[in-house]
């Protein structure tokens, strides 16, 4: 590890870039968001109310504004560090993001860890097998779920798992729970309470691990096949180096630093990227936040979702980039 | 079947299993999607006598004696026919938007490779496609406003039936147009002594680009929107299935996928029928994909798709 050999100038060029690309993602979301039809104003009065009372919750809001003086308003306030309220939660956004954020965090750590840890393993094994029957198998599974969208794939989980348990007259604890991230009502306390989030977060968990698993098992199998078609391979093998040498210095070594890659970029992909799976099972993370933001127009949620999704994707970017030069020699410059 | 581009001549292919199959399926499911609504007796759009008719399990015939081939939904629509008019949209949807990708990508790859220069703003495919792509922005944000606006566009325009086909359309491509540029990128840094060739040996520029440059793009490209094609098709129907995308009672797979999520005990054909759809077409497409990779693009890799 030759952390020294990370010249501060290029950390500096890529910070200063990765905060204009944020810059650059907020302001499109923010015009994007407004030039969308209809308003906040028009889902929080009731249908019936005359306009006026519509365009009084429009001035209330500061929607009546041109959206340049809106923009300033909201950047402003931003940069003194104040996401604004929502409209629909009567909430700071600060904190509806605070409460979350960790929840999908933790959805998403650990459907990511699963990922790779499920999917490298089985690239590795069918490019050593290619053309055999195990690696038949495996790519017919691994295409069949990469194809399958996760919300249908979940649905099938759920009829299976909750409604097929209970009719089979499996016993409560065995029947997996479909919604949300802990029983309601129940008040639980210390490891009753955490056992009671990891059952909730079971089939979550599998749906998200074994779409990304199969997409990861479908990559890592095609670059490590075109790693051993390489003359230093042959070279190695031809110089005496046993099966797991081959594997684990020579094809390792090169198929590491793209995952590595893979991985920063994905981990703020599962953030958002859960959002249907986060839909289907009422879990109160990110991306069923932006969801109900989006339906409900409520920009100042959407903005604060998207700031922090943002931040998130520069911020993987960048450790990407401050990462390759370790794993991969001839990066460093 | 014979394939063969300006300066790639690959002369006559022999088609493998999968390509066969996954073509001839895609064929069908194409035919499918436009004759089946055609023809059939059934309004897929209507509601009838739903009492009677609500919920028929897959085979059954109803009181008039007409035969339900995946049964019926809880409006009692025959769903066979519902799926297969929603097949045209999403095929729209995936190939429109894949082409658009594809073009764009082509073009771009092939500048790429015809002037260099793209090179000093654009360094690796990698950062290119993880920094300048919209994919940096989470989907529903990107594309819900996207929609919306199209939306409204559409509908003062042409009145609003068609305006949910439409925005489908028009905002996907942005996503694939940078894919694509980036598979035709790869491939235009690997092998630009072509075009250096060319040029010493006094080809006008243009020749360089219309006659080398852009034909040698179109490996990747074609790999590219194929895969590109399931790719739309499955975002296409996670939207629609969130309630961003088609609007009932035009149907998608992803609102039927919606409509049977409450009724996946009582009624399971409801949803399994329009997700296996999905679920083969995005094979399919996969696939094809695949065996063209392994055929036209060499090492470019696999790409890897959002969640959906």
């Amino acid at each position: 590890v030759h952390l020294q050999r990370v010249r501060a100038p290029a950390v500096l060029r890529q910070l200063a870039g990765a905060l204009v690309l944020l810059w650059l993602v907020i302001t499109v979301t923010f015009v994007l968001v407004h030039l969308a039809p209809g308003d906040a104003a028009a889902f929080l009065v009731a249908p019936d109310a005359p306009a006026a009372e519509a365009e009084r919750v429009r001035r209330t809001l500061g929607l009546d504004r041109p959206l340049m003086v809106q923009y300033a308003r909201w950047l402003a306030d931003v940069l003194r560090g104040n996401l604004g309220e929502s409209f629909a939660l009567a909430r700071p956004v600060g904190s509806v993001i605070r409460e979350a954020l960790p929840v999908s965090l933790g959805l998403g750590s650990a459907s990511l860890a699963l990922t790779f840890l499920i999917g490298v393993p089985i690239g590795l094994l069918q490019a050593a097998r290619r053309g055999r029957a195990l690696d038949r198998v495996l790519t017919v599974i691994t295409t069949t779920v990469y194809a399958a969208p996760s919300f249908w794939l979940a649905l099938a989980l759920v009829a299976v798992f909750t409604y097929g348990a209970a009719n089979w007259g499996l016993p409560p604890s065995l029947r997996l729970p479909a919604f949300g991230i802990h029983t309601p009502g129940a008040e639980l306390t210390g490891l009753a309470r955490v056992l009671d989030v990891l059952r909730h977060s079971i089939l979550p968990v599998t749906i998200l691990a074994a779409v990304g698993a199969a997409g990861i098992a479908r990559y890592s199998r095609s670059s490590v096949s075109d790693i051993l078609a390489n003359d230093f391979v042959r070279t190695a093998r031809a110089k005496g180096a046993s099966n797991g040498s081959v594997y684990f210095r020579h094809v390792l070594a090169n198929v590491l630093p793209p995952l590595v890659v893979l991985f920063a970029l994905a981990l703020p992909g599962v953030v958002a990227g859960s959002i249907f799976v986060e839909v289907v099972f009422a879990w109160p993370g990110m991306g069923r936040v932006m969801y109900s933001a989006i339906l409900a127009r409520d920009y100042p949620v959407v903005m604060g979702t998207s700031l922090a999704y943002a931040a998130l994707v520069v911020s993987a970017n960048l450790a990407a980039d401050l990462v390759l030069p370790i794993v991969d020699p001839r990066r460093r410059a | 079947m014979s394939i063969g581009f300006r300066g790639t001549t690959l002369g006559r292919v022999r088609l493998t299993a999968m390509e066969r199959w996954s073509s001839i399926g895609l064929v069908l499911l194409a035919l499918a999607v436009v004759l089946v609504p055609l023809f059939s007796r059934a309004d897929p759009l209507a509601i009838g006598d739903v009492l009677s008719l609500r919920l028929l399990p897959p085979g059954a015939r109803d009181a008039s004696g007409s035969l339900h081939l995946l049964g019926t939904d809880r409006f009692g629509r025959d769903l066979f026919v519902r799926m297969m008019l929603a097949g045209r949209i999403s095929l729209a949807v995936g190939v429109i938007g894949s082409l658009l990708a594809g073009a764009l990508g082509t073009f771009v790859g092939a500048i790429a490779a015809w002037r260099g220069g793209v090179d000093s703003w654009a360094r690796s495919p990698r950062g290119v496609a993880a920094r300048w792509t919209p994919s940096a922005w989470p989907s529903p944000t990107r594309c819900s406003p996207c929609r919306g606006w199209c939306c409204y566009w559409c509908a003062r325009r042409s009145g609003s039936r068609g305006s949910a086909r439409w925005w489908s359309c028009s905002s996907r491509p942005a996503g694939w147009a940078w894919r694509a540029w980036c598979a035709g990128r790869c491939w235009a840094c690997s092998t630009r002594a072509y075009v250096d060739a060319a040029t010493a040996l006094g080809a006008s520029s243009w020749r360089v680009l219309l006659r080398h440059a852009l034909p040698n793009a179109l490996g990747p490209a074609i790999v590219a929107t194929t895969l590109g094609v399931g790719n739309a098709i499955l975002l296409e129907s996670g939207l629609s299935f969130l309630g961003m995308g088609i609007q009932p009672p035009q149907p998608s797979w992803g609102n039927m996928i919606a409509g049977g999520r409450d009724l996946i005990v009582a009624a399971p054909w409801v949803a399994i029928a329009p997700g296996s759809a999905l679920i083969v077409t995005v094979l399919a497409c996969t696939l094809l994909g695949d065996a063209l990779r392994d055929r036209l693009a060499g090492e470019t890799g696999t790409t890897l798709r959002e969640r959906v």
